[in-house]
C-alpha cells in the first residue's frame, strides 16, 4: 500500500511539473502577460498607406510604447486604412494636434507607429482621430521616383 | 555448331530472366500485402482499444501505475536532454545572431525553436526510446509468457486491462513531457545566453515574449505533442500485441518500436509544420 502511494505521488508531481511547465511557457516565455486586452484608450488614424503595419504592432511615442495596433480596416468611401490604436490607460493625454506616422524599426524591422504629441492645449478623447499622418515608407515607390527624376534630368540634358 | 549453342544459350537465359522477373513481383506483391495487413490490424487494434478506454474512468488506478512507468520514469532523461538542447541552442544561436549585432534576439531563436520544433519532436524521439520500447518489450513477454492468453481464457479482455491503461498514460504523458522539455530548455538557454555570454537578461525575456504568441507558437505545440504522443503509444502498444512470442520476436518488435515511431513523428512534423506554419 505504502509503495502505491509513493506512486500516486509521483504521478501527482509529474502531473503538476507538466502543466507548471505549461503555464511557465504561456505566461513567461510567450505575450499572454503583455496582453493586455482591456479597452484603453482608443485612438484611430487614416493613412493613405499602411504598408507592412500588422495588428498588434506596436505604437511609440519618443520611443517608448505606449500601446499597440487593435485593427486594420479599409475605408471604402475615402479608399484610406483605418487603423486603431489601443493605447495603454495611463498615457491617455495626447494633444489634438498629434501626428502619427509609420516607421520601420531597423532596417529590416518590422513596422510600427509613431505617435509625435504637437503643443495645443486641448486632449483627445477616446475614439477620436489624428488628423495629422504620413504613411508608410514604400520603397518600391521610391526607387521609381528616384528613377523617374534620373530619367527626366538625362532627358534635359 | 558455336552458332546453335549460342542461340539455345540465349532461349535459356530469357526463360531464366522472365521466371527472375516475376519472382521479384511476386515478393514486392507479397511484401505489400504484408505491410498492408499490418496497416489494417493496427487500426482495428486502434479501434478496440479507443472502444474500451471509456471504462478505464471507473478504473483511474491503472492508469495512474502507467503513468507512473511512462511518465514520472521518463522525466530524468526529458529533464537532463531539454537542459542540453537549451543550452546548445543558446550557444550556437549566440554564435550566429552575434555578427549580425542580434544577440538580444538570443531568447525568441531559443524558445521559438523549442516550442516549435525540438519540445514535441525530441521529447517524442526520446519517449519512444524510453518509454515506447519499454511498452512494446512488457506486452510483446506478456504474449509470449501467455499471459494475454490466460487472461482471456479468465474472461479478462487484455485490450482494456493491459492495453487501454497504458495507451492512454502515453497519451497524456506525452505532452506534459513535451512541455517540461521545452520550458527545461529555455532555461538551459538563458542560463548559456545570460549567465554565460552576456545577453541583457531583460532584453532576453522582453524579445522573447515579443515574439512568442500563446496561440500561434504554444498552443501549436501542445497540438503536435498530442499527436506524436497518439502516434508513439499506439506503434508501440501494438508493436508489442503484435509481436511474435519468442525472444526473437519482441527483441524486433522492440526496434521496431523506436525505428517507426521515429519515422512516424519526423514525418508528422512535416506535415503538422506544413499545416500550422507553412500557408500550405
Amino acid at each position: 500500500m505504502e509503495r502505491i502511494r509513493t506512486i500516486e505521488i509521483g504521478v501527482g508531481l509529474f502531473v503538476v511539473a507538466g502543466l507548471a511547465a505549461l503555464f511557465m511557457l504561456a505566461m513567461q516565455v510567450s505575450n499572454l502577460s503583455a496582453m493586455s486586452n482591456e479597452p484603453g484608450y482608443e485612438l484611430i488614424a487614416r493613412f493613405e498607406n499602411v504598408g507592412g503595419l500588422k495588428v498588434r504592432s506596436p505604437v511609440s511615442v519618443a520611443g517608448v510604447r505606449v500601446g499597440r495596433v487593435a485593427g486594420i480596416s479599409f475605408d471604402s468611401d475615402a479608399y484610406e486604412a483605418v487603423v486603431r490604436m489601443n493605447i495603454e490607460p495611463q498615457y491617455d493625454r495626447f494633444p489634438t494636434d498629434t501626428s502619427a506616422r509609420i516607421f520601420t524599426a531597423g532596417l529590416l524591422g518590422e513596422q510600427y507607429v509613431a505617435l509625435e504629441p504637437g503643443g495645443a492645449e486641448d486632449m483627445l478623447k477616446a475614439g477620436d482621430s489624428i488628423r495629422m499622418t504620413q504613411s508608410a515608407l514604400v520603397l518600391e515607390q521610391i526607387i521609381g521616383q528616384f528613377l523617374f527624376e534620373k530619367a527626366a534630368e538625362g532627358s534635359k540634358k | 555448331m558455336t552458332c546453335w549453342r549460342v542461340s539455345r544459350l540465349d532461349a535459356t537465359d530469357d526463360d531464366t530472366d522472365a521466371g527472375d522477373v516475376m519472382d521479384w513481383l511476386q515478393r514486392l506483391g507479397h511484401g505489400a500485402l504484408g505491410v498492408f495487413e499490418r496497416l489494417g490490424r493496427g487500426n482495428l487494434f486502434l479501434l478496440q482499444v479507443l472502444a474500451g478506454l471509456p471504462g478505464l474512468l471507473l478504473r483511474p488506478r491503472l492508469v495512474i501505475l502507467q503513468m507512473h512507468s511512462v511518465g514520472v520514469l521518463s522525466l530524468v532523461i526529458i529533464v537532463v536532454s531539454g537542459l542540453f538542447v537549451g543550452m546548445v541552442l543558446g550557444l550556437q544561436g549566440y554564435n550566429t545572431l552575434v555578427d549580425f549585432g542580434a544577440a538580444e534576439s538570443l531568447g525568441v531563436v531559443v524558445a521559438l525553436s523549442l516550442v516549435r520544433e525540438l519540445g514535441p519532436v525530441v521529447a517524442a524521439l526520446l519517449f519512444a526510446g524510453r518509454a515506447g520500447s519499454a511498452l512494446t518489450a512488457e506486452i510483446g513477454l506478456m504474449k509470449a509468457t501467455e499471459q494475454l492468453s490466460g487472461m482471456e481464457m479468465m474472461a479478462v479482455d487484455p485490450i482494456r486491462q493491459v492495453i487501454g491503461p497504458r495507451f492512454l498514460a502515453g497519451f497524456l504523458s506525452m505532452p506534459l513531457l513535451a512541455a517540461i522539455f521545452s520550458a527545461v530548455g529555455v532555461i538551459g538557454g538563458y542560463f548559456v545566453g545570460v549567465g554565460l555570454l552576456g545577453v541583457d537578461s531583460g532584453a532576453f525575456w522582453s524579445q522573447m515574449q515579443d515574439k512568442v504568441d500563446l496561440h500561434e507558437d504554444i498552443y501549436n505545440g501542445v497540438i503536435k505533442s498530442l499527436v506524436f504522443g497518439f502516434a508513439a503509444t499506439w506503434i508501440a502498444v501494438f508493436e508489442g500485441y503484435d509481436a511474435m512470442p519468442t525472444s526473437e520476436g519482441v527483441s524486433r518488435a522492440t526496434t521496431r518500436t523506436v525505428v517507426h515511431t521515429a519515422l512516424a513523428v519526423l514525418g508528422l512534423d512535416f506535415v503538422l509544420t506544413a499545416l500550422m506554419f507553412g500557408d500550405i
